[in-house]
């Protein structure tokens, strides 16, 4: 029952006016500064959150990066909302949450308008033509990274079983929702997860 | 209703996005595609995104939402985009703090993480079939681009040598960069 007790006290305690503009202000900043999304952000959190602010201590920031890992969303959005709540309730949290997300807002819309003039441009067309085979070149280096970690052979296929299916059905034009390979994935974990429970389960019987 | 369907568009990516920002380039792809923009689009806007501050995700929501619907619709798919997060860190914060601890749950996510890295594998392939082979879908015939393929062997090994070189990754906008500047080296005078 302690988090009861605490989301009580954090409701109670009414967050000061200088603190609600220094969560603004900081999260604007890192919002402002980071180039390269999620991963680039968290060491400019921590410097920020735990080195300088000390608004948490270094396991309490661990325990941050593991939930905004693992919840939906990008990493950025969830530490900021985490941040903004353990700060300063509903509202701290709300004012995190836009303090990182504006200057990026701010940003991308001001080049949003330009972008298609700009790219009448007979040079810049062809600089991004250039750019783009860097971008595959990005997202392919984003998924070997991520291809390194998965080590189970059951992971193996299913990831071999998803790029298949996804190459095949793009080339021949067959809709298959993304969705829908992510919920089949999470089906997969729980289906495995209970399976290797049963099994154990026997196992206990058995040498019994 | 453009709108409403941009904030619910987002809002389903924001709440599908595990992994963090690239694991929604899948997503993004998907639905841009849906909305009538093209692949080479697609990729000028991650481009953009990749090197300008700020999440990728969110960089994204507002390029695409600009795209279709002005600066309503850049906000409407931010907003999206953002919600599905904030809505669960709070719930996890203020009432579930045990969620990530039942074993279903890290069931569940261990099961989506191959399936994001497929994802993500699978959407740089076909992004390579259409950058250097010219190929969308089996209708459209193969014409090879070798001035696309050259700058991704370049690309390729300007972060392989920086790596072995400097001992650390290299910054994803020194290689975009480098890859615009190609581009206008091969396609503006060696036509």
């Amino acid at each position: 029952m302690l988090f009861k007790k605490e989301f009580i006290m954090e409701k109670k305690s009414k967050p000061s006016l200088r603190l609600l503009w220094e969560l603004f202000f900081t999260l604007f900043k890192i919002g402002l500064f980071t180039f390269g999304g999620g991963y680039a952000m968290i060491a400019l959190f921590e410097s920020e959150f735990v080195s300088k602010k000390k608004w948490m201590d270094h396991e309490e920031f661990l325990n941050m990066v593991a939930i905004a890992e693992s919840t939906p969303g990008p990493i950025a959005i969830n530490s900021a909302t985490y941040i903004g709540y353990k700060q300063a309730g509903v509202l701290g949290s709300a004012l995190c949450t836009l303090g990182v997300v504006l200057p990026s807002f701010t940003i991308i819309y001001i080049i949003s308008i330009f972008f298609d003039a700009f790219l009448a441009i007979s040079w810049v067309a062809s600089a991004f033509r250039g750019i783009q085979a860097c971008v595959v070149f990005l997202i392919l280096n984003a998924g070997v990274k991520m291809l390194k970690k998965i080590k189970r052979p059951l992971d193996i296929a299913v990831m071999a079983a998803t790029i298949l299916c996804v190459v095949l059905f793009s080339v021949f034009a067959i809709k298959f929702s993304t969705i829908f390979y992510i919920l089949i994935g999470a089906a997969i974990g729980l289906a495995s997860y209970f399976i290797a429970k049963l099994k154990n389960k026997e196992k206990e019987e058995s040498t019994k | 209703m453009i709108y409403l369907e941009l904030f619910l568009t987002f809002f389903k990516i924001g709440l599908f996005t595990i992994g963090g920002g690239y694991a929604m380039i899948p997503l993004v792809r998907e639905e841009a595609l849906n909305f009538g923009l093209t692949e080479s689009e697609i990729m000028n806007f991650i481009a953009v995104s990749e090197s300008t501050p700020g999440p990728i995700a969110v960089n994204m929501a507002t390029f695409v939402g600009s795209s279709q619907g002005g600066i309503l619709g850049s906000a409407v798919a931010t907003l999206g985009v953002v919600l599905p997060s904030f809505i669960i860190i709070l719930l996890i914060s203020a009432l579930l703090k045990n969620l990530l601890k039942y074993a279903g749950v890290n069931a569940a996510l261990s099961g989506v993480r191959p399936v994001v890295a497929g994802l993500i594998l699978a959407t740089s392939i076909t992004m390579f079939l259409s950058v250097v082979l010219g190929l969308g879908t089996i209708d459209d015939g193969v014409s090879f681009d070798w001035r696309a393929a050259v700058i991704l062997g370049i690309v390729w090994a300007t972060s392989f040598g920086y790596k072995k070189w400097k001992k650390k990754a290299v910054s994803p906008i020194l290689l975009i960069v480098t890859s615009g500047v190609l581009g206008v080296v091969f396609y503006e005078f060696l036509k």
